[in-house]
């Protein structure tokens, strides 16, 4: 059942993309999206449910809407704040390697977390292993494991919890 | 609309100079790195996007496009920073903590 749902979403996601590129809605243009995305998600669709994605559905989607609004702030803030440092004189930074820990089980869960972390201020991602990230800071505020884990990491985390459950 | 998409561009084209102004200023290849990925993801993502606001038949690829954008470039920086760590670049003088040494793969490094 999965299986198909999951067909479903890849080729209703492509045909959304085949679109959006051709913006328009002439039969032949249409028609040659059409056969493409079905035939990608004839071959990809195993795939994609083996590398770990979640098999999409309403709760996770609106869920993951509201995580790419808190990523949107964020990637504003880390934009104002490292343009603030680099325009101040005295090029007030910090930096430092920290580690922290993460509870997300699977790749992909893991790999958004560390793009994430990536886009947000002052941090980026240097290594992922295990459930533990390597991340530069670019002005380190603690240097205890758990602090760093609740200052970086868990503004995210408790959206990816629910959307990679 | 015209304007709004040229405001647009415009305030991308400020992020991505402070972003260059930045790898000047910062001391070490993580914090260029830092300064590499903030700025120029919303940067490219504003002028992107901007450009579709001026001309609304490309909006749609545009944005797109900037989505691509936003995805792969966290990728990039990171790689990088890994690739810099692995062989052996030092972090810069005023740096606090370095707490990687904790790792096997890190610590015969150095």
């Amino acid at each position: 059942m999965s299986k198909v749902k999951s067909f479903f979403y890849l080729f209703s996601a492509l045909f959304l993309i085949w679109i959006g590129f051709t913006t328009t809605f002439q039969p032949q243009e249409l028609g040659l999206g059409l056969i493409i995305s079905l035939f990608l998600s004839t071959i990809f669709f195993k795939t994609y449910v083996g590398l770990g994605f979640p098999p999409l559905g309403i709760k996770r989607f609106l869920f993951a809407l509201i995580y790419i609004i808190v990523l949107f702030k964020e990637i504003v803030k880390a934009n104002l704040d490292v343009a603030y440092r680099a325009v101040h004189p005295e090029v007030p930074i910090n930096p430092g390697i920290v580690i922290i820990n993460t509870d997300l089980e699977g790749d992909v869960a893991r790999m958004v977390l560390a793009n994430s972390i990536t886009l947000t201020p002052g941090t980026f991602t240097l290594d992922v292993i295990g459930d533990h990230l390597l991340i530069h800071w670019i002005n380190v505020e603690t240097t205890s494991k758990e602090e760093a884990t609740e200052l970086i990491g868990k503004r995210f985390e408790k959206y990816l919890k629910i959307i990679f459950a | 609309m015209y304007y709004l998409g040229l405001v647009v561009t415009g305030v991308g084209v400020l992020f991505l100079c402070l972003g260059g102004l930045g790898l000047f200023r910062f001391p070490d290849v993580y914090n260029r790195v830092q300064a590499g990925t903030k700025c120029t993801t919303l940067g490219a993502f504003c002028t992107i996007l901007g450009v579709g606001i001026t001309q609304p038949g490309w909006f749609w690829k545009t944005l797109i496009i900037a989505l691509f954008i936003l995805a792969t470039n966290p990728i990039s920086s990171h790689s990088l920073g890994r690739a810099a760590y692995k062989s052996g670049t030092e972090l810069a003088e005023e740096s606090v903590v370095d707490m990687a040494g904790e790792f096997d793969d890190y610590s015969e490094e150095g």
